[in-house]
């Protein structure tokens, strides 16, 4: 079965004042497949939203393709992109900033059925809050009436108003109550399964991502540096960066599932990157735990761990083979 | 202000929330709120947004929004002083002296158009009557302690300049100015990335240790508190629901809330299985309905719940309050 989409060699530069330019995406590739959830993880700053907003085409891409349905979406023309976008869809991460104050509900919701001229709109929007778990009532209601929840709830019935297949979730549920949260992670779930939805789930809290995604990017400075299946990574993480980032969330004891692969806290130090400043070699090596001689010269490749596949296992590491990785000096 | 001898004071908890009561003219935001805390303890204050544990923590420094929110009832005993008597220069004398505070986002905290040279600086001046030179020194010191560079380039770098982790450090730096026996930290790491996170908390940790420091630390997230704390509070609408040390709390819940949070969380279960969700929402300071304001959200409520204040169901110090308790 060939992927819904297919990302190759995304790359995205913006200028600088200065005349420079900074690489936001450089050389992404990954497939999602139907009714597939891929979670992207990575700290501020590691591109993560750029790239969500880049398949969207909110912005354009410097180069790569981006390839949906047999056509490129990375170059098509306004037209042609309106009837993608159909196809795919966005869930912002604040609930409050992200819908209009002064409209309904029902108007919120129904906005994309005018836009790509649907008729029987009150019928459908009736359908999509019931989708969602809201009642029919909402439909007269503002947006400031209902809770961080309840307006991520609406978000998401506007963008399943014309039936897409993808959803790009950016950080979509980091701005609710731990138990808030769970509602909308269960709402998505029910989603893909009900409607073979896939999601591209954008998110820096790695236990959340863990719980919904199939297959997991992480992200670093623009790059992948690892990428396969969720499990596989969680419980053998292979780049210095990831099994830091694993073992930096806290734990609760008892329930320390998410970590169990790097019992040891790894603290970095440094800072998160900042993209203006581009270091040698290996984009991590100045906060590496595990930084060789070469690591500042040699700028490893993203590369197949097991299988031979596209879709397998990858990781961009010199070491990733190394079993004395796995342990911090 | 009443002063007891030395030995005395070295006996009496630091700080002692009494039966505290905070209001608006409307609405009973937090009601009979009861928290000690030890020199050098390192206290957690758990609950989700709207559930007073921000205007609790503001309380303490004296920092209530004025003529809007006021202490309707209980104490609030710092060093055996209650702050709810003191006036604006009393506080003064307090505040960023003997009790500091850092908050969630270190960007509006700092002055965007003075360096932070300057401000850590002012923190010296007004606390500590230093000037030129030695403040200077002092300055360096504490970017220094927190792990910032401390040439003299550095000092005249503006907040925009920094990261948001090297903010928080900086705010730190300035809390720590004068070594406060009592630092409350309001969502201190909540806007960093986790591998900032971690750095931050190992500051706190480390400051704690060094200065003998006690440590209010104000969070929605449970992995921060059971990571960092020995005993903790969990606020419900306003509430206590159940209070303990941390082990204890984490590990057998009392109360059907802290037991339904911590289900809930995404690490608790296995992966892609469907989330134990907590139905509803908060509800808001005004419409907390009577007896357990947990009843609504409650799997385990009986007719009770709704109308009567919950009991205290206590194990030594680990207490809840819960009609239909946990474990």
């Amino acid at each position: 079965m060939s992927p819904l989409l297919s990302v190759r060699d995304l790359v995205k530069h913006y200028p600088t004042g200065s005349g420079g330019r900074v690489l936001a995406l450089d050389g992404i590739s990954f497939d999602l497949d139907a009714g597939e959830i891929l979670g992207i993880v990575g700290e501020s700053g590691c591109g993560k939203s750029t790239l969500g907003r880049t398949i969207m085409r909110l912005d354009d891409p410097t180069s790569g393709e981006i390839i949906y349905g047999g056509r490129d979406i990375a170059t098509i023309g306004k037209r042609d992109l309106k009837q993608a976008r159909r196809d795919i869809q966005m869930v912002f991460q604040d609930p409050f900033g992200s819908l209009n104050p002064r409209h309904t509900v029902g108007t919120i919701v129904g906005e994309p059925l005018i836009v790509h001229g649907i008729a029987n709109r009150r019928e459908r929007i009736a359908e999509l809050l019931d989708l969602v778990g809201l009642p029919k009532s909402a439909m007269e209601r503002l947006p400031h009436q209902f809770s961080g929840g309840q307006r991520q709830r609406i978000a998401i019935a506007r963008a399943l108003a014309i039936s897409p297949k993808i959803i790009v979730a950016d950080e979509a549920v980091s701005a609710l109550d731990v138990s808030i949260q769970s509602q909308i992670i269960n709402l998505l779930a029910k989603l893909r399964a009900e409607l073979g939805l896939s999601i591209i789930f954008i998110s820096h809290d790695l236990s959340v991502v863990r719980h919904v995604s199939d297959r997991i990017g992480v992200m670093y400075f623009g790059k992948l540096v690892e990428y396969g299946p969720s499990q596989s990574i969680f419980e053998a993480p292979r780049h210095p960066y990831t099994r830091a980032l694993l073992s930096a969330v806290p734990r609760i004891p008892g329930r320390e599932l998410a970590q169990s692969a790097v019992p040891e806290r790894i603290v970095l130090t440094g800072d998160v990157p900042n993209i203006a400043h581009r270091p040698e070699g290996c984009l991590f090596h100045p906060r590496c735990y595990w930084k060789q001689p070469d690591c500042d010269r040699t700028s490893p490749e993203l590369r197949v761990l097991e299988g031979d596949d596209f879709p397998a296992r990858t990781c961009a590491c010199h070491f990733a083979d190394d079993p004395a990785v796995t342990t911090p000096n | 202000m009443q002063h007891s001898s030395n030995a005395d004071v070295q006996d009496q908890p630091l700080l002692a929330i009494e039966d505290l009561h905070l209001s608006t003219r409307s609405a009973v935001l937090v009601e009979g709120i009861s928290l000690t805390v030890n020199r050098g303890e390192m206290v957690g204050l758990l609950g989700e947004s709207g559930c007073g544990k921000t205007i609790t923590a503001l309380s303490v420094l004296g920092l209530l929004p004025k003529h809007a929110v006021k202490v309707s009832r209980g104490r609030i005993l710092f060093e055996q002083t209650n702050m709810a008597d003191l006036d604006e220069t009393e506080l003064n004398r307090i505040r960023g002296n003997r009790m500091a505070m850092i908050f969630q986002e270190p960007m509006t905290s700092l002055n965007p158009i003075m360096t932070i040279g300057a401000q850590i600086g002012e923190a010296l001046e007004i606390h500590r009557k230093m000037a030129g030179r030695e403040r200077k020194a002092e300055v360096k010191r504490l970017l220094g302690l927190v792990g910032l560079p401390s040439e003299d380039a550095q000092l005249q770098r503006y907040p925009f300049q920094l990261s948001g982790g090297q903010r928080q450090r900086v705010m730190i730096a300035i809390a720590l100015a004068c070594e406060p026996a009592l630092l409350i930290a309001d969502e201190p790491t909540t806007a960093l990335d986790v591998t900032i996170q971690a750095q931050i908390l190992d500051l706190i940790a480390e400051m704690r240790k060094r200065f003998g420091m006690a440590c209010v630390m104000v969070t929605h997230d449970l992995g921060v508190i059971a990571e960092t704390c020995d005993r903790a509070v969990v606020m419900y609408a306003g509430r206590i629901a159940e209070e303990g040390p941390v082990d204890d709390l984490f590990g057998n819940p009392i109360h059907r809330y802290t037991e339904a949070l911590i289900g809930t969380i995404p690490a608790a279960n296995p992966p892609g299985s469907r989330l134990p969700a907590i139905p509803g929402a908060v509800p808001p300071p005004g419409e907390r309905p009577k007896g357990c304001a947990f009843a609504g959200r409650c799997n385990f409520a009986i007719d009770v719940c709704a109308t009567e204040t919950p009991p205290e169901v206590r194990r030594g110090a680990h207490a809840g309050y819960c009609w239909n308790p946990a474990s």
